[in-house]
């Protein structure tokens, strides 16, 4: 069963690279992902997740505006009933906001300098984990 | 040279394989980014056949500007120190200038948040969170105004980054400007206005390509008459080598696109000399030491070559690269934050080694968030440590002649060659962005230095290797209000405005752009009728229409 | 009355439950045959065009712009993208959405994007099965966007009414690039980025290479030029699919096509599962091993041994 993740950048920032760099690593370990492009707004992205079927969706902001819409697409899937897709992040995203961003419903942050192996693996283990979790549901 | 050939080889069966046989070298190839080989030795040999000073080396100030584009330099005048800032309002933007000027900065350089750089105005419901965050909100001719508060903007220089907003930023500068009492026709700045690389690697465009390209050469032509001084473009490469890029595709990219620009410029009836000379660049100062002296003196000779071979310009200015440099924030590390100071003294150095008109050297705190007061400090000390303390400024082009720099700048300039032809018949920088080239080319670059840095075939001191416990450092929060605050002072501004006179003139800036009329004068009356950025922006998009990502 | 409810809520127009069942089609998930079976025999209504063309030819941004025309005529679309799976990691990126994201919060509009997953021909097994699921959902248009490569060409004709076949000047071997079989069975021509030079001999070329010949049911193949980023021709290109359309319906060929289609995808979809399953024998089975072992060491040849096997397999 391949995994599939939505890779996406909300709101206005434009620099891409981090996340195209995530999106080919991510294929690189054997999963589809979708990349929805920059200045997206938490509904497309949470539509398109939906559309998508995604087990994941990584968001990636590097201007600061985390805070806000973070958590605005982990609120939009849960209210279009998609509460079961793990939502991950990475960009600019001091040390202090994580805690509060996780409550929120982002699952990990992953900092600059994160290697994509470790995102790669963390997102394997984890879908391994709610396989696992699932099945015995 | 024979001679030096026969005892080069001596060298190499003798000492050299005696000690290779003791300790072999680290690697067995040593590269640049660019897949440039780093040869173990470079000697007079390197340069024996192409070795032709006057034609290729030459003289400061004379094409082709290999080692200049000024005949003193720095023996005449520093670099402009210009360090970047802007962040939440207009008001301590401007505390944060003053400070900055206070401090020894010669050249003020905004930066702009996202809503203001993409055409919304602070509340507009898409710069929801981004107010305020990466520079300043500026919605207003009055937040431009007391963005400048006490500043006199007859005496500093300013340089603006600013792109698809370009003309009405620039509108408000010379209203500001006016307002001081100050003439247009002395000041002295710039706007980056390069909305090519917007689509390659940096995102804030808002109209489509052929379009964006008509408001660039509009802005050419409204300041050559009404800000003659002012540069209207900064051909940007530093945008595309943090997107990835090599040494050699940031010069290859950029020259490209300056080509598109001088093509459209010339297509638009603008007199090649007349605002070939008020070209400028911007390069990234990244960490391959001499492979980044050497990128800065091959693009000089590019483009000399470029506008005096293919342009056929009549003026030696109008071959000259002049250019802003800063150092590298993709090497910014979270980690052990104070190694960040090393690094941009050294990509500093490599900048000024390059022949730099004007420098911005980054912050150590930059890869967390904006920089503190103290952070900045240290990053303006690191260029008049450079400028004062170090004696690089007092000579030349000190590293010409340097078998090795030399080697390389051939090199560089050789490989972008290479690429300027396959972009030419692609049919030149918009056709080969459209067609998605560039940024294809970028993202496997920075793919495969991703997968070196895992591999740890490329060492990022703190990050993959020589790791450390830490604290987090103290970082610059912006005021959580800063939305809020804008919001209010946007709905004060709209009260207090004549609303017919400024709807009356936003229709005109809808007229100059559905015409071939130069939209940027219309923009200027719109300003000074108290239309807002964004709703100058909208008037714009109902003519242009919006770029969508491909 | 529906039995499943997936089904049942998938028909109300439930996008949730639906992009659940495609994700359960394109796994292979078996639960799922019973849900697809009620949507199956609630579907036929929609109208399935194909879109392909070599890579860099414009197919997503002109579905894009399709799709746009579509919805201001106030019809409801389905897109169904596909993109290749990497043979190496098995993995894919799938970035034909970057080009239709301006839809993701229109309601009307289901954009699915899926990957060849290894299929033969390089279109993806589930292709038919997602586009059942969006037709039951009451879509008017469901497009299929096809990755460019291999033969997918003549593969999504078998899996659509209307197939167009894209491409642009300057992109080498200009209709070359359109793999063999697509010249001979798409019903419409778009020649695109018609700004661009060479646009008029791409035109040329194409109607002298299609000739006067029409379609087998009669349908005069036509050649269109648009400017997908611009919207130009668009319009038009979305009359030419209406109109086949009327057409296919007024002959007949309507029907007759989209027997076809389920035909060509049950034949897919058994290929695909024969050789599963010869693939499971051929690891495990003694005599099936054997026979590989023969014709390793050329005791047997290819042909032989075929023949040998499916003599075991249809007794």
């Amino acid at each position: 069963m391949k995994i599939r993740v939505l890779i996406a950048k909300p709101g206005l920032d434009g620099h891409d690279r981090g996340a195209k760099v995530v999106a080919r690593a991510l294929r690189d370990a054997g999963m589809e992902v979708i990349y929805t492009g920059i200045r997206q707004t938490p509904e497309q992205i949470a539509s398109a997740a939906v559309q998508e079927g995604v087990d994941f969706v990584g968001l990636s902001c590097l201007s600061g505006a985390h805070n806000h819409l973070f958590p605005k697409v982990a609120r939009l899937l849960q209210e279009k009933g998609a509460g079961d897709v793990v939502v991950f992040a990475g960009g600019i995203i001091p040390a202090s906001d994580v805690p509060r961003l996780k409550k929120a419903g982002i699952r990990e942050i992953f900092p600059p300098g994160a290697s994509t192996d470790s995102i790669a693996d963390w997102v394997s283990r984890t879908a391994e984990r709610l396989k696992a979790r699932k099945k015995a549901a | 040279m024979r001679v030096i050939k026969k005892k080069l080889g001596r060298w190499e069966r003798g000492p050299l394989k005696k000690s290779l046989s003791k300790l072999s070298e680290r690697k067995a190839r040593f590269e640049t980014d660019s897949g440039i080989e780093l040869k173990r030795l470079y000697t007079p040999l390197d340069s024996a056949r192409k070795d032709d000073y006057l034609r290729r080396v030459g003289f400061p100030g004379e094409p082709p500007f290999t080692r200049g584009v000024q005949p003193t330099m720095y023996r005449g005048r520093l670099w402009t120190m210009r360090q970047y800032a802007g962040f939440a309002t207009a008001e301590e933007t401007n505390r944060r200038y003053r400070y900055l000027l206070e401090h020894g900065q010669t050249g003020l350089s905004v930066a702009f948040d996202l809503p203001t750089q993409i055409g919304y105005d602070s509340d507009h419901p898409l710069a929801q969170g981004e107010v305020g965050k990466v520079g300043v909100a500026v919605s207003t001719l009055r937040d431009a105004e007391t963005l400048f508060k006490g500043i006199p903007l007859g005496k500093v220089s300013t340089s603006m980054t600013i792109n698809a907003t370009a003309p009405i930023l620039l509108a408000m500068y010379a209203a500001v400007a006016e307002g001081q009492g100050v003439k247009t026709n002395v000041l002295q700045g710039t706007v980056q206005n390069d909305i090519l690389k917007e689509y390659v690697a940096r995102g804030t465009y808002i109209y489509p390509p052929k379009e964006s390209m008509r408001l660039v050469t509009d802005v050419f032509a409204f300041c050559r008459k009404t800000m003659p001084r002012f540069n209207p473009i900064s051909i940007s490469g530093y945008h595309i080598r943090e997107a990835g890029a090599t040494a050699v595709q940031e010069v290859a990219f950029t020259l490209a696109n300056g080509i598109a620009y001088v093509e459209a410029a010339r297509r638009a009836g603008l007199d090649m000399d007349d605002f070939a000379s008020r070209l400028s660049f911007f390069f990234n100062a990244h960490s391959n030491f001499l492979e980044e002296i050497a990128k800065f003196r091959a693009a000089r000779r590019l483009w000399a070559r470029i506008m005096c071979d293919r342009f056929k310009a009549k003026r030696p200015e109008s071959c000259m690269l002049r250019f802003h440099a800063q150092t590298a924030g993709c090497t910014l590390t979270a980690q052990q934050p104070d190694n960040n100071v090393v690094r941009v003294a050294y990509q500093a150095l490599a900048a000024v080694l390059g022949g730099a008109q004007s420098l911005h050297t980054n912050s150590r705190d930059e890869a967390l968030a904006l920089p503190t007061e103290e952070s900045v400090r240290i990053a303006l000390r690191t260029q008049q440590i450079i400028a004062y303390e170090s004696g690089v400024a007092d000579t030349i082009d000190p590293l010409a002649g340097s078998y090795s720099v030399e080697a390389l700048t051939d090199e560089i300039e050789a490989k972008a060659s290479a690429y300027l032809a396959k972009i030419d018949k692609m049919g030149g920088a918009v056709a080969a962005i459209e067609a998605g080239y560039m940024q294809a080319e970028i993202a496997e670059s920075a793919y495969r230095h991703q997968l070196q840095v895992q591999n740890r075939e490329k060492v990022v001191v703190g990050v993959n290797e020589f790791q450390a416990e830490e604290q987090p450092p103290r970082l610059l929060r912006i005021r959580a209000d800063v939305e809020r605050r804008q919001r209010k002072a946007l709905a004060a501004f709209r009260r207090s405005r004549r609303a017919g006179r400024a709807k009356t003139a936003l229709s005109r800036v809808n007229r100059a752009a559905s015409r071939e009329d130069n939209v940027v004068f219309a923009i200027s009356d719109a300003v000074k009728c108290g239309a807002t950025l964004g709703e100058i922006s909208d008037a714009l998009r109902e003519v242009f229409g919006e770029h969508k990502e491909r | 009355m529906m039995k499943e409810p997936l089904a049942r809520k998938i028909v109300r127009g439930d996008v949730q439950a639906a992009a659940r069942l495609m994700r359960d089609l394109d796994d292979g998930v078996l639960s799922a045959a019973g849900a697809l079976r009620e949507l199956h025999a609630r579907s036929g209504h929609a109208h399935v065009i194909g879109i392909t063309g070599p890579p860099g030819s414009g197919k997503s941004t002109l579905a894009g712009a399709l799709v746009d025309v579509a919805r201001k005529k106030g019809l409801s679309v389905g897109v169904v993208a596909v993109d290749p799976t990497s043979p190496i990691s098995g993995g894919a990126v799938l970035g034909d959405r970057i080009r239709m994201q301006r839809h993701a919060a229109d309601k009307a509009v289901f954009i699915r994007s899926l990957a060849t997953r290894g299929s033969v021909g390089g279109l993806s097994r589930a292709v038919f099965d997602t586009v059942t699921v969006m037709d039951a959902m009451g879509k008017d248009i469901v497009f299929i966007e096809t990755a460019g490569i291999g033969q997918e060409g003549v593969k999504v004709a078998g899996a659509a009414h209307t197939l167009l076949a894209v491409c642009a000047p300057g992109m080498g071997d200009d209709i070359q690039a359109l793999k063999a079989g697509v010249l001979e069975i798409a019903d419409i021509f778009v020649a695109n980025k018609r700004d661009r030079e060479g646009s008029d001999e791409l035109v040329r070329d194409l109607r002298s290479a299609l000739g006067p010949k029409k379609s087998p049911e009669g349908w005069e193949r036509p050649v269109i030029k648009t400017d997908a980023l611009t919207g130009k021709g668009v319009g038009e290109l979305a009359e030419l699919i209406a109109r086949h359309k009327k057409f296919l319906s007024k002959t007949r060929a309507w029907q007759k096509r989209s027997k076809s289609m389920a035909e060509s995808a049950f034949m897919e979809l058994l290929e695909c599962g024969i050789r599963e399953r010869v693939g499971e024998k051929l690891a495990k089975e003694k005599p099936w091993v054997r026979l590989l072992e023969d014709l390793g060491n050329r005791r047997t040849d290819p042909r032989s041994a075929a023949r040998r096997a499916l003599g075991k397999m249809f007794k």
